[in-house]
Parts: C-alpha cells; structure tokens; sequence
C-alpha cells in the first residue's frame, strides 16, 4: 500500500471509530479499547496489538484527529515506562498470548509499568546484577533488590532482569521476566532525593513467586532482551525540536533580564558563553532530526544527552550565583511524590540539585563517553577482567 | 519561516570531492610548513589552481558579472576543505569578503576577482569584528594616506580595498599601490602583512560603503566558522587515528578510558561545530534574518573549537606533537590566528548580548 493510501485509510479508521464511539458520551476507558481494537493505538505496532504495520509517523495524523474531536488520551506521562520501553520489548519478545495479555491493557492505562534493573550492586554494570530467580516447578521465586525505579508504588507490572544461573559468565546467566507488583514478596520504599522529593523507589523483592509463562524470551537469554529494552530508552530521549531559549537557558536569561540590579560582569561572559553552547546545541539537535529524516542516522545522536547533562549543571549553578542571596533559599524541601521531573514549576535551588542527576540518570556520562569513544570514534574498550568469568566468582 | 537545511546536497558533496583532491595533490603539510622558512612558492600555484583550474573565486559572484552563481554553501564547503589542509590560498580574504564589499559595484573589477584573474584584500586589520570596523585612511583628491596593520590577504593580493570616512560618508578606494610589509605571522599560512598608503593614487569603487564593508565582513566571520569546523575535524580524526596505533604499556593507547574521555568529548565539539558553521553558511546564503546572530555564535563558538581541537590534538599525540615534522602544528597556529581574526569570541559574545537582549 502506497503513503497515500495508508494516510486515506487511517483516516477512515479514525472517522469509524469515532462514528461507533462518540467522545462525548463514550466511557473514556472504553473509548480507549476500542481504539486500540481499531489499530489506532500505536499504527506502527502489527494488526491485533493495537496497531496496522503502518510507519510510525502516521501516529501523529491518529492523534492530531482524534485530539480535534475531543477524544481522551491515554495519559502517556502516567506510564512512560510501560509505553516507551516494556511494549517494544513485549513485542519484540513476547509470545502471542503475553502480547495479547498485556500490551492492550498497558496500553489504556488500565496497568502501569515500572522496570526493575538497577540495583545498588549493579549501576552502569547492569549485566552484573544479583538478584536471583531459581526455579521451582512452573515458577520462579526471586530475591534481590532493585532501586531507581520510577512509578514502582502505583505500577501493577514490572520490567524484571534477574540472574538465573550464576555459573555462567555475566551477560549469560540472567532472564528477563514480568513481575507482578501485587505480589505479596513486593515491598516498595520511597527513595529520598537530594532534593527533599521521592522521584524513584527501591524495591525490595522476597521470595517474590512469578509463573514461568511471564517470562520473556528463553533462559539465559535475558541481556539480549534487556538492551531491546535500554535501546529504545535511547530512541526515546532527545528528538523533539527546541526553540531558541527552550530549557535551562531561557530560565536563567529571563532571570537575568528581569533582574538588572544584580548582573556583574564575570557572570555577563559566563551567561553568554552558556547561551552560545545552548544555541549550538538546539541547531546540533536540529542537524540531528534532519540527519534522521534524510535517512542518514548516524551514532552522533550519543553526545546529545553528554551536552545536555552538562549545560543543565552549569546553568543552574550560574542562576543560583546570579540570584546571590535569593540563592541562598529553598523552595520546599518536604517528602512529596511527584509524577514527574519538574525543572520551570520548582525554584533555582532545586534546579541545580535535581540537574546533579542529569549526568547519572539513563547512562552516566562517563559510559556515555565510552559509547562514542568505542562505537562512534572505534577506540577499542578497555581491556575487560571479567567477560568470560562465571558470575559467582567475580570480586564483589 | 521553514527551517534552515543544515545538510550538504550532492553538488556541495561533489564540490568538497574535487576540491579535496586537489589539495590532496598539490597541499603537502611540508609546503606548508616550508613557508615557515620563507617558501612560499606552494601559494602562487595552489591559487592558480583553486581560483583557476576549479573556478572557485567567482563562487559568490552571480553568473552575470562573471562568475559560477552559487552560494555561501558551497563556500563553506570549499573552506571547510582549505581548513582541512591548512591551505594557504587567499580564498577567505579575495573570493569572500573581498569580493562581497564588490557585490553589488557591478565593477570591472569585480569580474577580474570572479576569473581569478586579479586578487584583492579588504584593508582592515584581520581582527577586525563585523561591527567594529573604524577606516583609518583618509583620502585627499585621489590620493591615499595612512596606514593599516595586521591586515590579511594582503602579501597575496594585486589589489587593495580600502574604506575610507569623509564627510561624503563612507567610500571604499582601490588601490595597487601600497606599501605591503609582510611581518612574521603567528600563522604563516595566512601571513598578515602591515599596509602603508603614502599618498597613492586610488579608485573609488563603492560608495555609501558602510553597509558593504559590514556585510563583506559579517560574510567572512560566518564562513570561517566552516574554515575552523575543516581544522578541528582534521585535528580530530588525525588524533583519533593516531591513538588506534600507537602502543604503550603493551596497550594500544586509544584504550586508556582517560584519552577515550577526552576524544569523546572533542568529537561532541567538532559535530556542534559542524552544526554551528553549517547554520551561519546557510542563514547567509538565504540572507536569513538571523544572520548576525547565526554569524556570532558561530564564531563565539568554531573559534574556540577549533584552538581546542588542535590544542589537544598536540597534546594526545605526546612529543611528536611537538616536532616541526609533524603537521599538528600547522593546525595549531592557523586555529589561534584563526581564534583572533575577524573578531574573537569575546567580541562576539558582546555583540551577542545586543542581539539577543542580555546586557550587561
């Protein structure tokens, strides 16, 4: 089928949905189901999971539509995780019955998602991770701990990597599974920030009982499917054009415009060079797109998040300077919940503690460097102790 | 307002093939480096080439008045591979800004630089910023007095654009006349030259030239930006390389995480650079409004860049980085001079702060 006709064809789709379900007096969840029925949920995602094989670009002429005749969303922040990074993997992976048993329901809102990788053991290491899954009859029971683990205490699911035979080198030994938060061996804690906040949770996992048909992919083949997953993180980040001053940098110009009295010279330079590298960063991000569009994607898109870790800091640090004694207050440091990353509805203070995780959060920026230097630049890796190792006898 | 394209299309691709294969054959590092002992001979002949063989002196100028009627694109191009090679043709100075202040004289001479058949240099000092230019010359009944220092272009070129202030405003005066002394250059492969008008007779070319001058000149600040991108690229991917041979410890040393970082991180550089130079190229070719914006972050930014990349360039490639054997050095001074001419970053980043409504 030509562009053309998959256009026309979205497009009567939409119209008969909206013809069988009207908005305005349609339950919202219901609506929601039988859009993702109609293969109008993801078009890029294959008929029967909420999709038609269609290009993904065509998604945004669904939403554009449907966003026009007043239909509910399916809250997409609400369960970035389950949307951005355990669907693709399902899909991937999964087999016929674990795609049509979860990707509908994630895919209304009805459950929420949440991944279950890091541990304190197992940062930018993640392939030497130690909570085990053992096997018992049809199930696994696992132990370990998780942390970092945005959504966890409203998820209903998780995203779960755990070593399932120690024996064999790192990568090797683990498998990737579909947790069910609701079990009773789940406990999750909140995980305090520098900021006063609880973005994150740890996660406890004891004696936790998950049927061997929630696991995805074979045994011992969990690495492979956990960087389907971590790669699609990748896709996710940093592909929306910015205006000029968009972010960090039209905060701290307009704090600086606004307040006259308090600019010195030392910061005057400061500010212009920070506003240079946020310019040339918005047109690298621009070459970036138009690269992409023109089908010349290439590696460079690596040093995106390396940037913009690294002006997120210095800005933030410099409004702070710049507010001088108003730099010496704090918003609100109470133990609150939030949904997301908010860095224009917080104050300064905040700003520049919560920008001290952009260089940690989703890759360091010291493995990120490593990535360019080795896939982009072909310097070859440091040399590795511990590749051909059995997990159990690694130093730790 | 459509996004500029920030691409190259396949003409531009298939311009930089023709004219790296030129400098490949006829810009050896020792020729440069020889101009240093006072050989210049590689330049007269290069040009001839560039100018002449590929055309590329008239690539400003509109197919009417005599030349190929492309745009600061392919100019950018073009400098990005004279950067590449640290090439030392007055490409910059004649066929760009030279050339932009004629623009619209519709003058003989004019077609003479667009056919490569004459070479000229704007009498400014080669720090000069776009907006700071001050003439310094007077002129009195056809006649030229004064002098101007620094000024590049200048060794090579047969003729001299000089703008002068007189109560009629501003006029920019032709001239072959003047005293050149070439002073010994930081960068000998662009020698800047102190100028000296003792009374010579001279043409009056533009008039109302204000406007021209400053265009001539904001023109050359953008495609430098593609000149210093072609210097740090090089500097990058010749140190790149350089690492994934060289043995120390028994390890090749682009394997120490400590230079891996900072490769990372220059290579991060070098494609910001690329975006930087390739937005000012294309908003001076569509005479985009955000020109003078694009052309100072251009600038703020390729010239520091550029003078990184080189610095670290030498300093990875440990002590044969510090021999005049070997090329790094070449890079090293053209990306300093080039750090300073047509304005440093601190000047751009002042005249910034006008555009963009930071002040001080």
């Amino acid at each position: 089928m030509s562009g053309t006709d998959a256009v026309e064809d979205v497009r009567r789709r939409v119209a008969e949905l909206l013809a069988a379900h009207d908005p305005a007096t349609t339950d919202r969840l219901e609506f929601l189901r039988a859009r993702y029925d109609a293969g109008l949920a993801w078009v890029h995602f294959p008929p029967g999971h909420g999709g038609l094989g269609y290009p993904r670009e065509l998604q945004e002429v669904v939403d554009a539509e449907l966003a026009a005749a007043g239909a509910p969303d399916n809250d997409p922040q609400g369960n970035f995780i389950g949307l951005g990074m355990a669907a693709p993997t399902i899909l991937a992976y999964g087999t016929e019955e674990q795609k049509k048993r979860y990707l509908r329901p994630l895919w209304t809102g009805e459950e929420i998602w949440c991944q279950l990788f890091s541990e304190p053991g197992a940062g930018s290491d993640l392939a030497g991770l130690a909570t085990r899954a053992v096997r018992e009859g049809d199930d696994w029971i696992v132990n370990g701990q998780k942390v970092w683990t945005s959504s966890a205490h409203r998820a209903d699911f998780g995203i779960l990597v755990a070593r399932t035979d120690p024996d064999q080198p790192k990568h090797r030994g683990l498998t990737y599974f579909l947790c069910d938060m609701h079990d009773p061996g789940v406990e999750v804690r909140a995980l305090r920030q520098i900021t006063g906040e609880a973005e994150f949770n740890e996660v406890f996992l004891t004696d936790v009982r998950i049927p061997d048909s929630q696991r995805l992919g074979e045994v011992g083949e969990g690495w492979r499917v956990a960087t389907t997953t971590l790669n699609t993180e990748r896709v996710a980040i940093g592909g929306t054009p910015t205006p000029r001053e968009g972010g960090m940098i039209g905060v701290v110009a307009q704090t600086w415009r606004d307040n006259p009295e308090r600019r010195r010279p030392e910061l005057h330079d400061e500010l212009l060079q920070l506003w240079v590298e946020s310019e040339v960063a918005r047109l690298t991000g621009m070459r970036l797109r138009q690269k992409l569009a023109a089908g010349q994607a290439g590696p460079e898109g690596a040093t995106t998040k390396l940037t913009f870790a690294r002006l997120n800091q210095a800005l933030s640090g410099l409004e702070l300077e710049l507010l001088e004694d108003e730099g010496l207050c704090y918003d609100d440091w109470s133990f609150v919940r939030p949904e997301r990353v908010n860095f224009t509805g917080r104050e300064a203070g905040y700003r520049y503690l919560r920008s001290k995780g952009n260089s940690i959060e989703g890759g360091t920026s010291e493995i990120l460097r490593n990535i360019v230097a080795e896939r982009v630049l072909g310097l070859p890796a440091e040399p590795r102790t511990d590749k051909d190792i059995p997990w159990k006898e690694l130093p730790r | 307002m459509s996004e500029l394209d920030l691409l190259y299309t396949e003409v531009e691709e298939d311009l930089r093939g023709s004219v790296r294969s030129l400098l490949t054959d006829r810009c050896p590092p020792d020729a440069v480096a020889a101009m240093y002992d006072g050989d210049r001979s590689v330049v007269d002949t290069l040009w001839r080439a560039v100018a002449g063989e590929l055309g590329l002196a008239g690539l400003l100028v509109p197919e009417a008045q005599g030349g190929s009627g492309a745009s600061a694109r392919e100019a950018a191009v073009v400098l990005e591979e004279l950067g590449r090679f640290v090439a030392p043709v007055p490409f910059l100075t004649s066929s760009v800004i030279a050339t932009t202040v004629l623009l619209d004289s519709d003058s003989e001479l004019l077609r003479q630089l667009a056919s490569g058949e004459r070479t000229a240099a704007l009498a400014v000092p080669f720090s000069t910023a776009p907006d700071t230019v001050v003439p310094v010359v007077r002129a009195d009944g056809g006649r030229l007095h004064g002098e101007v220092g620094k000024v590049a272009g200048a060794i090579e070129a047969d003729v001299l654009l000089v703008p002068v202030v007189s109560d009629d405003g501003w006029t920019v005066y032709a001239t072959s006349e003047a005293t050149v002394t070439p002073v010994t250059s930081l960068d000998m492969s662009r020698q800047v030259a102190d100028v000296r008008f003792d009374g010579v007779a001279a043409e009056p070319v533009v008039t109302d030239a204000l406007q021209a001058v400053r265009r001539a000149l904001r023109a050359g600040a953008a495609l430098l930006a593609s000149e210093q991108y072609g210097v740090a690229s090089w500097c990058l991917h010749t140190t790149v390389e350089y690492l994934r041979q060289r043995r120390q410890f028994g390890r090749i040393v682009g394997s120490f995480q400590a230079l891996k970082h900072r490769l990372a991180d220059l290579y991060a550089g070098t494609e910001s650079a690329a975006a930087a130079a390739r937005y000012a190229a294309a908003a001076l070719a569509a005479d985009d409004p955000d020109l003078p914006v694009a052309a100072a972050v251009a600038q703020s930014y390729c010239g520091d860049l550029a003078v990184r990349a080189a610095e670290e360039a030498l300093q990875l490639h440990g002590g044969i980085g510090m021999t005049w054997e070997h090329p790094v050095h070449l890079y090293l001074k053209r990306a300093k001079a080039d750090q300073i001419g047509l304005g440093t970053p601190g000047r751009h980043r002042a005249a910034l702060a006008e555009l963009v409504d930071l002040p001080a």
